[in-house]
């Protein structure tokens, strides 16, 4: 056979061959997974279809500006988590992480109560992807100040 | 290429090369790790924490790339029957492996004061910890197959190698196709949210743990390929020495 591939590349398109199919089955098994592999509903998926109240489920988002009030008691905090079309409040009795702040990321293991109030038994703050030195943010904030003092009447 | 199929010119190469990039590379990590952990500011939220960040994300690239290494002397080695690839693919296995376990454990230890959990079971995290246990079925193989030469038992190991370099792409996009707790990334091509505060000591350290990356490499090429020469040379006296017998017998 003049036209035979030589052994080198009879490998090398096997090796291509099995590569392509392998990465197929690796898309149609992520493809089925999308659902699944989430860590946690965002409040939009909340919203679109309500689990059962009392069903464990694991609440992410955005913790809206201004929307931390700490209850009477002094330990229960509540807030609203939003994703940026829908919004759900949340209510947790415990120790907050340092990093749950307004306007931050936050992950809540809890249930819905019936009045539709998400009842927290965990709470995780989650980190953005900007780092930012705390001298940056304060020099904005002091250079913010000079500008307002500057502007205003003297 | 081919020309660096040559043991003896690799050998010449590597003797040079090793010693180079561990020091080049302890230079740069010493160098970038002090800068990093004692000059460079806390950040606007983590605090002082931040500083993790100089060790856990040199070693998630270094573990990925440890794998791709791994995938690219597989594929070396299944088309192009190249040995030195069968043995740069093994030699990357360990430092790959450490890598990806200083990444979890730094990432873990991270994880606590900032996210306020050890550990959870989101995708890039649980990714991460697939890429561990495949470097360790990845070395039980090889260590299984060394048993009969560089032959069959060393082709699986290369197929293992290709196929579990899926897992390399998945790890890097879990944070992009699932919810995760882990924050996306910060570094994409050609921009950064890190500031350059951190960014610099970072990338510095990032060459510098690279360096020293290769630099193991090549080691324990030359100690595998070493290896080989010591047993080759044993089995040759060893059959001498039986020659030798038989004609001793032959004239008792």
């Amino acid at each position: 056979m003049s036209t035979a591939l030589k052994p080198k590349h009879q490998r090398l398109v096997l090796v291509i061959l099995a590569l392509v199919v392998l990465i197929g089955a690796a898309l149609l098994a992520i493809w089925g997974l999308r659902g699944q592999a989430s860590y946690f509903y965002v409040p939009s998926d909340i919203a679109s279809d309500p689990p059962e109240p009392g069903r464990a489920v694991r609440l992410g988002g955005m913790v809206q500006e201004g929307s931390i009030q700490t209850l009477a008691d002094g330990v229960t905090v509540s807030f609203v988590v939003g994703d940026g079309e829908a919004t759900v409040p949340v209510r947790y009795t415990g120790i907050t992480p340092d990093l749950f702040v307004e306007g931050s990321g936050v992950v809540a293991d809890g249930r819905l109560a019936a009045d539709g109030t998400f009842v927290a038994d965990s709470l995780l703050a989650k980190h953005d992807e900007n780092y930012m030195p705390r001298e940056l943010e304060d020099m904005s904030e002091a250079q913010a100040k000079a500008v307002v003092a500057e502007t205003t009447a003297k | 290429m081919h020309g660096f199929a040559n043991p003896a010119r690799f050998l010449r190469l590597a003797r040079w090369m090793t010693p180079l990039l561990l020091v080049s590379g302890l230079v740069l990590v010493s160098g970038a790790l002090a800068w990093g952990l004692f000059y460079a500011p806390a950040d606007r939220l983590m605090g002082e924490t931040v500083r993790i960040l100089y060790i856990h994300v040199p070693s998630a690239w270094l573990g990925m790339g440890g794998w791709t290494t791994i995938a690219i002397a597989s594929l070396v080695e299944l088309v192009w029957r190249h040995p030195l690839a069968t043995i740069a693919a093994r030699a990357a296995a360990v430092p790959g492996a450490v890598f990806t376990f200083i990444c979890l454990a730094t990432g873990s230890i991270w994880g606590r004061p900032t996210w306020g959990t050890w550990w959870v079971w989101d995708g890039r995290l649980t990714s991460m910890l697939v890429l561990l246990f495949l470097y360790f079925a990845y070395l039980a193989l090889a260590n299984a197959a060394q048993k009969d030469g560089i032959g069959a038992g060393s082709r699986v190991t290369a197929i293992f190698g290709l196929v579990g370099a899926i897992n390399v792409p998945i790890i890097n996009r879990s944070v992009i196709w699932w919810n995760s707790l882990h924050q996306p990334a910060s570094i994409t091509m050609g921009k950064s949210a890190i500031d350059p505060a951190f960014l610099w000591p970072l990338l510095i350290c990032a060459l510098g743990f690279s360096l020293l990356f290769g630099g193991v490499v090549l080691a324990r090429m030359r100690a595998i390929l070493a290896n080989f020469q010591a047993e080759a040379r044993l089995r040759r006296r060893a059959m001498a020495s039986e020659a030798m017998a038989s004609v001793e017998g032959a004239t008792v």
